[in-house]
C-alpha cells in the first residue's frame, strides 16, 4: 500500500482507538491487534504526530507506582474521523464503479 | 534481557539523538514493558515481546525526522546518564524521596565526617582546661601535706599539657583531612549532575 494513504489511515485508526475514552500505549496496540498489527515505534510515531498536529492530548497518570500517559482525542482529532468517513465514501464510490466498469467488460 | 539492560542498550544505541527525544522514547518502552508484565508475562517475555533492540532503534533512529539528524553534529555528546535511566525505570513517583533520601544521605555522611572532628577538638579543649586545672590542684594538695598524691597529679597534669600538644596536631590534620574529603565529596556530586551543561 502506498506509504502516504497508510500512514493517514493508522492515524484515523489510533484517533478511533481513544474516541470513546482516554486509552494509552499498550492499550491502543492490543484494541488495534484484531486488524491490523501495530508495532511500538509506528504508535511512537502516530501519536507523535497527532499530538503536533493537535489532534490529541496527552496526560501523566500516575499508575501502581509508575507513570502512564493516557491519550485524548480533541476536537480536531474528532474532525478529522469525520473528514475520513467523507473521504471513504467517495473512494467507495469510486471503487464500486470501477468494479462494475470491470466486471461489465469481463462480461462481454 | 532485563527490562534496565534493553533501555540503557537502546539509550546507547541512541546517543547522537537529542536529549530530550530520546528520553521520552525511553518512557514510552520502559511503560510497554511495565505494562506487559502487568499483564502476566515475565520481564524476559515482556522484553522479548517489543522486539529486538537493534531493530527498535533503527526504526526510531530512521523515524527521528532529518532537521533532528541535523542536530547530532551540534550536540554530539548529549547522553543520558546511568543513573538518570535508572530513575526513569523506577517512575518518577518515585524520583522525589529518592532524591530526598540521597540528599539526606550526603547530609549524615558530612555530619558525621565533621562530628569526629568536632569530638577530637572537644577532646583537646578538655585536656588543655584541665593541664592547668590538675596542675593548681596538685600544687594545692602538695601544700595541703599530701606531697606524693600532689606531685602526681602535677605531673598528670602535665602529661595532658603533652599529650594536647599531640592531639593539636592530629586534630589540625583531621580537620583539613576532613575538608578535603568533604570537597572532593562535593564535587563528584557536582559533577554527577551539572556535567551535561559543561559539555555542552
Amino acid at each position: 500500500m502506498d506509504v502516504q494513504l497508510k500512514r493517514g489511515l493508522l492515524d484515523v485508526c489510533v484517533l478511533a482507538a481513544i474516541k470513546n475514552e482516554d486509552s494509552y500505549g499498550y492499550k491502543i496496540i492490543k484494541d488495534m491487534k484484531p486488524y491490523i498489527e501495530l508495532s511500538e515505534s509506528t504508535l511512537y510515531t502516530i501519536l507523535k504526530r497527532l499530538e503536533l498536529s493537535e489532534m490529541l492530548t496527552v496526560r501523566t497518570v500516575e499508575h501502581g507506582g509508575r507513570l502512564r500517559k493516557y491519550y485524548h482525542i480533541t476536537g480536531n482529532g474528532l474532525k478529522r474521523i469525520e473528514e475520513f468517513k467523507d473521504e471513504w465514501e467517495e473512494i467507495l464510490s469510486i471503487y464500486r464503479f470501477v468494479m462494475r466498469e470491470v466486471e461489465g467488460c469481463d462480461k462481454t | 534481557m532485563t527490562k534496565l539492560k534493553f533501555l540503557l542498550t537502546l539509550n546507547e544505541k541512541l546517543a547522537n539523538y537529542p536529549q530530550a527525544e530520546v528520553e521520552e522514547q525511553l518512557s514510552f518502552y520502559s511503560e510497554m514493558i511495565e505494562d506487559r508484565m502487568e499483564e502476566g508475562l515475565t520481564e524476559e517475555e515482556a522484553v522479548s515481546a517489543i522486539g529486538p533492540v537493534d531493530e527498535i532503534a533503527a526504526q526510531i533512529a530512521a523515524e527521528l525526522s532529518p532537521e533532528k539528524k541535523e542536530q547530532r553534529s551540534k550536540k554530539p555528546k548529549q547522553r543520558l546518564k546511568i543513573w538518570e535511566i535508572v530513575l526513569l525505570v523506577l517512575g518518577s513517583p518515585v524520583w522525589l524521596s529518592l532524591l530526598v533520601a540521597a540528599f539526606a544521605l550526603v547530609i549524615s555522611l558530612y555530619v558525621s565526617l565533621w562530628s569526629v572532628v568536632i569530638s577530637l577538638w572537644a577532646v583537646f579543649a578538655s585536656f588543655v582546661i584541665s593541664m592547668p586545672a590538675a596542675i593548681a590542684l596538685g600544687v594545692g594538695v602538695s601544700v595541703g601535706g599530701f606531697i606524693y598524691s600532689g606531685i602526681a597529679t602535677v605531673a598528670a597534669g602535665l602529661v595532658l599539657g603533652g599529650l594536647s600538644v599531640f592531639l593539636f596536631f592530629g586534630c589540625k590534620a583531621a580537620t583539613k583531612g576532613t575538608a578535603v574529603l568533604t570537597k572532593i565529596m562535593v564535587v563528584w556530586l557536582k559533577k554527577c549532575f551539572v556535567k551535561k551543561e559543561e559539555e555542552k
